[in-house]
């Protein structure tokens, strides 16, 4: 391991790690605990389809946007380490 | 060729692809043992993490809970799904990277203490035992029930099967054929779904019909659901009469519990770095996506199926001509009950008991509007298992959805083994208590854990006749994962002030609580009007997780910080590609990456 990070650039590397994290991770309650629990009496009075809204996040949306977040996460990550020289 | 062939023809050749597997890949070090030699394909240990994750429960029983709960079920939705967006953002990739073997290494490494590691081995060891209970028992059913043969032996013969990939090949063993499991599970599961989904909406794409219109109805298939279940006295498919403030904590418990079990955690341990185990992370979720979307689908479907052909139909006794009455029944223009559900009776997962002697077979709600007592009583996993009957698929579907169960309860199996197995032989005996033990007489201990397990587990599922697939198993081992070793694996990441003392407080903490909290609600006062907050055995390793954290915290702000070189390698898995090896427990096994 000859091209560690310098000390810096590990710190922000860090930084920019959580921040990322917490922001994807509102997302994450949003739709699931969000949308599919706490507000779906109000998001049911629209329809998708043939289902009340706050239903289909429940069983279905909120699936769909969880692996949207990983993926969205991985590539975040890897711009990170390139922008901070970390080896990912 | 009839439905039995088929379905010997299908568990017999899966099983000898299986075995093929396990030869071709057997482990030749410890290193190939624990973690498959840490250079699985991203891709490919998704696909083997969602074969690990998804068991007999989510194959056989789930989609039958959701037909019953209606929108109660998505806790098992989201929960079971969302748990990997918390594994993939805050342990998996520095777990990874951190290197080691098992949970329980990380928890004693991490927190320099035998005593926090032999904690976290009993919680790992409980957790896995408990889960695997459940799945030798699906082995059991699926082979009583499809092949005739003795439920005993159905789990004596899982047993030889997974003894053969997981003794022999280990963790790399058990990635490749759990696969090929993934792939006839899948295959088996949206077959059927797809199917139905064109009978009952005229779509193709279960996820569409879920949300689509009924065929040639004018309504929406949801509407319609509704429609007929409060018809019949049943609460609204879309509604549930569980507390909102229980369904969160029930979705959190089981996320939470899914993002700190041991057998899903080590699965990111098979591949090459922290940035593989990221995008194995999303893969497997793709995967595992592929059946929770259509779960739900298959559920109402089911529902529907089941009302339409059951209800209102008129019974045909074991000792009449099936054929002679069916027809006498049509042509006093009445509704005979179906086939199926005469094949499916002897298995006991249908009842019928005529309370009002009409011999028809009335299905009601607790709220029956026309005051009708129901007289059906089907079991959760019928749905699963009898829906290609009822959409009137060919023998061979069938068939392959028994090859399906077996694969989902399998794979599942092995995963557990492989933690059972290396809790023993490398946290106990290596780490603990022999630590002079070389690399080959490991492998060897690990291989007789394996196989000590295998027949332990075994044993549990015969004699565990009471533990259901999902009701208990869910409470206990995803309770116990989300208190006990979520807390301490979090913090031991994302705070490096969190010391031994406080990871022993919070790991006791939470086994103590949500052990006794599920003990006594489930088995000594069941009664629900005593819960905590009103919160269901289910639902309480949420609330005992933080209580867990907490008093970890605070114990941990109470003694001294850990020592520079802990601290030291707690910014070091924070930041991929730069592990160098911190005290002497690290030396000799720090991680090497193989690129």
């Amino acid at each position: 391991m000859d091209d560690k990070p310098s000390a810096e650039n590990s710190k922000a590397y860090w930084k920019a790690t959580v921040r990322l994290t917490l922001g994807l991770l509102s997302i994450w309650f949003i739709v699931s605990y969000g949308a599919g629990i706490l507000f779906r009496d109000f998001l049911d009075q629209v329809s998708i389809g043939g289902a009340p809204l706050g239903f289909w996040f429940a069983q279905q949306g909120s699936i769909y946007v969880f692996v949207v977040l990983i993926f969205i996460y991985c590539w975040a990550m890897a711009r990170l380490e390139r922008k901070y020289g970390v080896k990912g | 060729m009839d439905q039995t062939f088929w379905t010997y023809f299908f568990v017999a050749t899966t099983f000898a692809l299986y075995i093929g597997i396990a030869i071709w890949a057997r482990a030749g070090s410890t290193d190939d043992f624990y973690v498959a030699g840490h250079d699985v394909h991203p891709t490919v240990n998704g696909m083997a993490t969602a074969a690990d994750w998804m068991s007999a429960a989510s194959f056989l029983s789930m989609a039958g809970l959701i037909a019953f709960m209606g929108y109660g079920g998505s806790v098992y939705l989201m929960g079971w799904t969302g748990g990997y967006v918390l594994l993939a953002l805050l342990l998996a990739p520095f777990l990874r990277e951190f290197g080691k073997f098992t949970v329980p290494d990380f928890v004693g490494d991490r927190y320099y203490s035998t005593t926090a590691r032999v904690i976290a081995v009993i919680c790992a060891l409980f957790v896995s035992f408990t889960y695997i209970a459940g799945q030798m028992k699906g082995v059991g059913v699926a082979f009583s029930g499809f092949l005739g043969v003795p439920f005993e032996w159905g789990i004596i013969i899982g047993m030889v099967i997974v003894f053969f990939y997981a003794v022999l090949g280990g963790m790399k063993g058990v990635t490749y054929t759990q696969v090929a499991q993934y792939c006839v599970l899948i295959f088996a599961y949206t077959v059927p779904a797809i199917f139905m989904s064109i009978i009952i909406t005229g779509n193709p794409v279960p996820q569409l019909g879920f949300i689509g219109e009924a065929k040639g109805e004018g309504i929406s298939m949801l509407a319609k659901l509704n429609q007929v279940v409060t018809d019949l006295g049943f609460l609204e498919y879309t509604q549930t009469n569980k507390t909102t403030f229980d369904v969160f904590c029930i979705t959190a418990a089981l996320m939470f519990g899914t993002a700190g079990l041991p057998h899903v955690i080590i699965r990111f341990f098979t591949v090459k770095s922290a940035g593989a185990a990221r995008v194995s992370a999303g893969w497997a979720l793709v995967f595992i996506a592929l059946l929770y979307t259509t779960a739900p689908a298959v559920g109402a479907f089911a529902r529907i199926n089941f009302i339409d052909t059951v209800n209102e139909s008129t019974y045909i006794a074991d000792d009449e001509d099936y054929d002679a009455r069916a027809a006498e029944i049509t042509a006093d223009g009445g509704k005979p009950v179906p086939t199926w559900y005469k094949d499916w009776e002897s298995t006991g997962l249908l009842d019928y008991e005529d309370k009002n002697g009409d011999g028809v077979m009335q299905y009601r709600g607790p709220n029956a509007p026309d005051g009708v007592e129901n007289e059906v009583s089907p079991n959760n996993d019928i749905f699963v298992l009898a829906n290609p009957q009822i959409a009137n698929l060919p023998g061979w579907v069938i068939g392959l959805v028994v090859a399906g169960g077996l694969a989902a309860a399998l794979s599942t199996a092995a995963g557990l083994l492989m933690v059972i197995s290396s809790a023993v032989s490398h946290d106990l005996c290596r780490r603990t208590l022999f630590k002079s033990m070389n690399d080959k007489t490991e492998l060897r201990v690990a291989r007789g854990a394996a196989a000590g397990a295998v027949l332990a587990a075994g044993l549990l599922g015969i004699f565990s006749n009471d533990l259901g697939f999902v009701a208990q198993v869910v409470a206990f081992a995803f309770g116990l994962a989300a208190a006990s070793l979520f807390p301490v694996i979090f913090l031991g990441i994302f705070w490096k002030r969190m010391n031994k003392e406080g990871a022993i407080a919070a790991m006791l903490t939470g086994l103590v609580t949500t052990f006794g909290y599920i003990y006594w609600f489930k088995f000594v006062d069941t009664a629900s009007a005593n819960w905590l907050f009103g919160v269901s055995p289910e639902g309480i390793g949420f609330v005992f997780m933080w209580l867990a954290a907490a008093v970890g915290i605070g114990v941990a702000l109470a003694t001294k910080a850990p020592p520079q070189d802990v601290q030291d390698l707690v910014e070091d898995i924070r930041v991929p590609g730069t592990r160098t090896a911190h005290g002497t427990g690290d030396a000799d096994m720090a991680p090497l990456r193989s690129d």
